[in-house]
């Protein structure tokens, strides 16, 4: 059984609730934040797999949705493979269309 | 067989069916392909995993991966029986072996800029470049 195909929610990124943040306010002066880095750039990721659940799961919030460029900071390549990976995730049953 | 092409292929099978079942299953599927033409390079089982969502109103699956090298033709022969087939709830094929060659061509980029710069590779490449524009109005 391969290893990573056990999805523990918990190791995430903490993205989540930033996510949360994010969505709240919108009055007062927006708060410059220092610019995020690509995760999978500074780890040399090439290849997103589809079957890895713990790490995709890090990037799909509580609904289910992929989590947006603007939030994690990542490099657009990245992003579009990680897009890719999730939705792959999805047609197989590893990860939810929409969750409630 | 022109080019060869790589292709990983994950199908869930129903709950219901025991390891045998599962196994017979696997080998019939891995049998289609050897008949096509295609080499199995990896077959594994992922086990019974709770399904993200409700597939023919089953709430779990098998999973098993198999990986193929072929033309092609075997997918689609493959898939066409998969579709027939009600003990698998879900079958999925992706080809892996450009985005592998892709990643491939990264990293040999990526090493040959390691082992360049520190022995600033920079500079000498420079001065191997003024000998040439010397050697040429010479």
């Amino acid at each position: 059984m391969s290893q990573n195909f056990n999805d523990e929610r918990e190791g995430g990124y903490g993205f989540e609730r930033e996510y949360e943040r994010a969505g709240m306010g919108g009055r007062g002066p927006r708060r410059m934040q220092r610019r995020k880095i690509c995760r999978f750039c500074i780890d040399k990721v090439d290849i997103i797999d589809f079957k890895d659940v713990r790490l995709l799961s890090s990037y799909v919030p509580e609904r289910g949705k992929i989590l947006p460029r603007r939030i994690s900071g990542m490099c657009a390549s990245h992003q579009r493979m990680l897009a890719e990976a999730i939705k792959r995730a999805r047609n197989i049953a590893l990860l939810p269309y929409a969750a409630d | 067989m022109a080019d060869k092409r790589t292709y990983e292929i994950v199908f869930i099978v129903n709950p219901d069916a025991d390891d045998a079942e599962v196994m017979r299953l696997t080998e019939a599927i891995q049998k289609i392909i050897t008949d096509q033409g295609g080499i199995i390079t990896k077959t594994e089982m992922m086990g019974r995993r709770q399904l993200a969502y409700e597939i023919n109103h089953q709430r779990d699956g098998v999973y098993v991966l198999l990986e193929v090298e072929g033309s092609g033709a075997e997918i689609a022969e493959l898939e066409r029986r998969m579709r027939v087939n009600d003990r698998i709830l879900r079958y999925m094929t992706i080809r892996v072996d450009e985005d592998r060659r892709r990643a491939d061509k990264l990293k040999g980029r990526r090493a040959k800029k390691a082992e360049r710069r520190p022995a600033a590779g920079k500079a000498k490449a420079a001065d191997a470049d003024d000998n040439d524009a010397e050697s040429e109005t010479a």
